[in-house]
């Protein structure tokens, strides 16, 4: 970060503020900043609005006040197109990411929307693969993959729209410890920025040097992930616990 | 009718029939259907013909006879309307085995179990080649609208997805101690259903969302187009054509 | 009551592809309307529940049971345009994947069991709820009617489309009060499940039920913390209430002459197909039909030609009357759109 003209953020959230067709408010001006290469955990507990700020990076919801911007482009409706290439969702569940009849189309599909076409898409579409191992899979229907090998796939489809900034909603839910540690393996490879909303608090520690939680609508803390996981006080204020025999200051996590 | 679809009918297998492309096949078997449907009812032999044209497509698909048999079962509410006609058509009486029977219901007993038949039979050979996938391709193909080839696919797609729900529903029921015996558990099961269009519903949305996500506007972009050879269409139109010439000769012969 | 191949002869068969793929186009462009891109991920979805829930056994008694067909529950769940897209996909890979029912049948099957169910259960379900008061409960009554009809009124249409283009000259009088009363003791058990399942529906999410959607609360607003009321959701203006009330009371008019119909023929042979096979199977003679306490049956006795007239002529104003309610329905719903349109965009522009 020591250039003269450092690259803009992968993200720039500011005052943002949303409430829901029903009246329900969700977000109360959210402010992150995730620089590019970045790996960070967004934590919170259930009805904090996490789902609701992931909907707004990339346009699906608009914003009822405040800004996001993507690699410096403004999510408004006519950067739609290249905002959804930009950034890469992964949905909790991979049944509803995985919507094509086959592992290859259902990669192919988000290039193949933005327009890519013949041995171009091809190889987008096995490297994709490739990254996240599953490249012998790609003439599966995804019904017939195992839970673990879905959210790869997952992963994949996103990875092959070649994202700026990926996010990732609850990647460690219903993963058995073997499918957990390949996931995490996988993510640590990529050169991607990473946006990681999870309940999964080692696995926050694991992957992302820093972390945010997301409170009542509102970021209510921002620092390195052990620190604010060691912040007893603080993270008994959110709801947030650690497994039962978990100590974060046993860990020793590489400082970035 | 009848409940469950849950059997899949494609075996997977390399022959010349499974090698040939959907949309080919596709055609073949509806025009060679056509054929079977239009040939005079009275011309016997000509069902025979047929009945060994698909014998010869299956021998060539390696299908063993046997599974072909079984899937005739689907027919059966329609063979119990047949076999009513014998008795129920009026016209000129016969006796077999001491039972009145009228030759017009015989006539037409014959006609819809034949034409049923082997109607059934050119479709579950269809089904048995080729896989889901290259089917909605095919249909993709034959300019099935784009809209109605994206519906069929998310109900394949999803179709699976939403029984297991459905089987985890029942299981969680059964594992409470309820058992659907008569019409008083209607409510409970109809519960079910609601929960299980809800589900569904909001599982549509969210694959919406998933699908906008990564830049769908409204069109599916096209990845996989299926083609044919003159060769492939060639080999495909041998049935039809065959069955063509067989339903010409029952009207002339 | 999938139609097998060679039941229905090939250009009435073909007629009525043809038909069907009209009423599919229709579908395509209203669903359009309504759902927009998310046409295809909603609509494959329900069909993939239609296709689910038909496997879902309900018991009647002594080992027996029976499954839902859907086409009702379609209706009044997504609306007409959608229901038909899902039965008839369904339908579609009914055929294509699992043989069950003719390809050349696919015209037939999907006039009748998609068309001709969900346009009926759609007219009368919407045609009592603006009558009936507009309760929940109420709601499921009129879900309970309309699929209570959709049924019969299907096998009103095969027998009509039977009459025209069958392969065997049965005796159409029979044909009819041999389906409708078969099937108007399907429409009771279709018609429980149905109003049952909407009403599970309507408790949970009733915004999701697409015939009852006058049914939500009011929205509120959260401004500083206070509740507002939000600007009152898209109701029917009072001109157009107004210019369509007439559309409505004839559609239902005719719909209720429908099930007087249905009714008429049901009382008139409560026994059913096995009845008659059971009368008919072994040595009695065609003619003198069991069911001597039949409305119709002095059509039967007398001779067949009669029979036959009188058994069309029953089919023909059966289905007109279906006909009938379908067109209004279409008439109805499109003029309905219209006035409409511009008054859903009111709460975003607040």
């Amino acid at each position: 970060m020591s250039l003269p003209t450092a690259p803009a953020p992968s993200l720039e959230v500011s005052g943002l503020a949303y409430a829901y067709p029903d009246g329900h408010q969700a977000l109360f001006g959210v402010d992150l900043t995730v620089d590019r290469g970045e790996r960070v955990a967004l934590l919170g507990p259930n009805g904090a609005g996490k789902t609701t700020l992931v909907l707004h990076l990339n346009g699906i919801l608009d914003a009822g006040a405040g800004t996001v911007r993507v690699a410096g482009l403004p999510v408004e409706k006519r950067h739609l197109a290249e905002i959804r290439r930009r950034v890469g969702i992964v949905f909790q569940d991979p049944d509803d990411q995985l919507f094509m009849p086959t592992v290859r189309e259902d990669v192919a599909f988000g290039p193949a929307a933005a327009g890519l076409r013949g041995p171009e898409l091809e190889d987008r579409v096995m490297t994709a693969l490739k990254q996240v191992g599953m490249e012998e899979f790609a003439a599966r229907p995804p019904h017939h993959l195992s839970f673990g090998q879905r959210r790869r796939v997952a992963v994949a489809t996103v990875l092959a729209m070649e994202p700026e900034i990926l996010v990732l909603d609850e990647p460690s839910s219903n993963l058995d410890p073997a499918s957990r540690r390949e996931l995490a393996d996988i993510l640590r490879s990529l050169d991607v920025t990473v946006l990681m909303v999870t309940h999964d608090l080692p696995y926050a520690l694991e992957l992302c040097p820093r972390a945010v939680i997301l409170s009542d609508g509102v970021i209510t803390a921002d620092d390195r992930t052990q620190d604010l996981l060691c912040d007893d006080a603080l993270m008994r204020r959110h709801r947030l616990e650690l497994p039962f025999g978990f100590d974060p200051r046993s860990v020793s996590v590489p400082r970035p | 009718m009848g409940a469950g679809h849950a059997h899949k009918l494609y075996r997977h297998g390399h022959s010349p029939v499974h090698a040939l492309p959907p949309h080919c096949k596709l055609a073949a078997v509806l025009c060679f259907v056509v054929a079977v449907v239009s040939t005079p009812r009275e011309a016997v032999w000509a069902f025979a013909l047929y009945a060994v044209l698909l014998a010869g497509v299956a021998a060539v698909a390696r299908i063993r006879p046997g599974f072909l048999l079984k899937r005739l079962v689907i027919e059966v509410p329609f063979v119990a309307f047949a076999l009513l006609m014998p008795f129920v058509v009026p016209g000129e009486q016969t006796e077999l085995f001491g039972v009145h029977l009228s030759v017009p219901g015989l006539w037409g007993a014959w006609n819809v179990l034949a034409k049923g038949t082997l109607g059934v039979a050119a479709s579950v050979i269809l089904a048995s080649t080729t896989e889901l996938r290259s089917l909605l391709l095919g249909l993709q193909r034959l300019r099935l609208p784009p809209l109605l080839v994206q519906i069929a696919s998310f109900m394949i797609r999803y179709g699976d997805v939403i029984t297991d729900e459905l089987r985890r529903m029942s299981i969680a029921r059964r594992s409470r101690g309820f058992e659907a015996r008569g019409v008083r558990h209607w409510g409970a099961l109809a519960k079910t259903a609601g929960a299980l269009f809800i589900r569904s519903y909001e599982r549509g949305e969210r694959v919406h969302l998933a699908m906008v996500s990564r830049g769908y506007t409204g069109t599916m972009p096209v990845i996989d187009e299926v083609t044919a050879s003159r060769t492939q269409w060639a080999h495909a139109a041998a049935l039809p054509v065959l069955a063509l010439v067989v339903c010409l000769l029952g009207w002339t012969v | 009551m999938h139609v097998p191949d060679g039941f229905i002869n090939a250009p009435v068969s073909a007629v009525a592809g043809v038909v069907a793929a009209g009423a599919v186009a229709v579908g395509l462009r209203g669903a359009r309307r309504e759902l927009d891109e998310k046409t295809a991920p909603l609509a494959g979805l329900v069909a993939a529940f239609i296709f689910a829930v038909q496997m879902l056994n309900f018991p009647v008694a002594a080992g027996t049971s029976g499954h839902l067909l859907g086409g009702a529950l379609a209706a009044i769940l997504v609306g007409p345009y959608t229901g038909l897209l899902c039965i008839a996909v369904v339908l579609l890979m009914q055929g294509i994947l699992f043989a069950d029912g003719g390809l050349t049948a696919l015209g037939v099957n999907i006039t009748v069991m998609g068309v001709v169910t969900t346009v009926v259960a759609y007219a009368l379900f919407r045609g009592l709820t603006r009558v009936l008061p507009r309760t929940r409960r109420s709601t499921t009554a009129a879900a309970f009617v309309a699929a209570l009809v959709s049924v019969p009124a299907a096998a009103v249409a095969f027998t009509l489309i039977y009459a025209i283009g069958g392969t065997t000259d049965v005796p159409i009088g029979k044909v009819l009060t041999a389906m409708v009363g078969v099937h108007v003791l399907i429409g009771i058990g279709e018609a429980a499940i149905t109003a049952l399942t909407v009403g599970a529906v309507i408790a949970v999410r009733p915004d999701l039920v697409h015939g009852a959607r006058g049914l939500a609360a009011p929205l509120k607003l959260r401004v500083d913390g206070e509740l507002v009321d939000a600007p009152a959701a898209a109701e029917p203006a009072p001109a157009a209430a107004r210019s369509t009330r007439k559309v409505w009371g004839a559609g239902l008019a005719a719909a209720l002459v429908l099930a007087g119909f249905v009714s008429f023929y049901a009382s008139a042979s409560p026994d059913g197909l096995e009845k008659v096979a059971a009368d008919k199977g072994i040595d009695e003679k065609v003619q003198e039909h069991g069911a001597a306490d039949s409305p119709l049956a002095d059509y039967g006795v007398k001779d067949i030609s009669d029979a036959r007239v009188s058994g069309g002529l029953a089919g023909v104003i059966g289905v007109g009357v279906t006909v009938a309610v379908g067109s209004g329905v279409f008439w109805a719903v499109r003029r309905r759109r219209t006035p409409e349109a511009p008054e859903t965009r009111t709460p975003e522009s607040v």
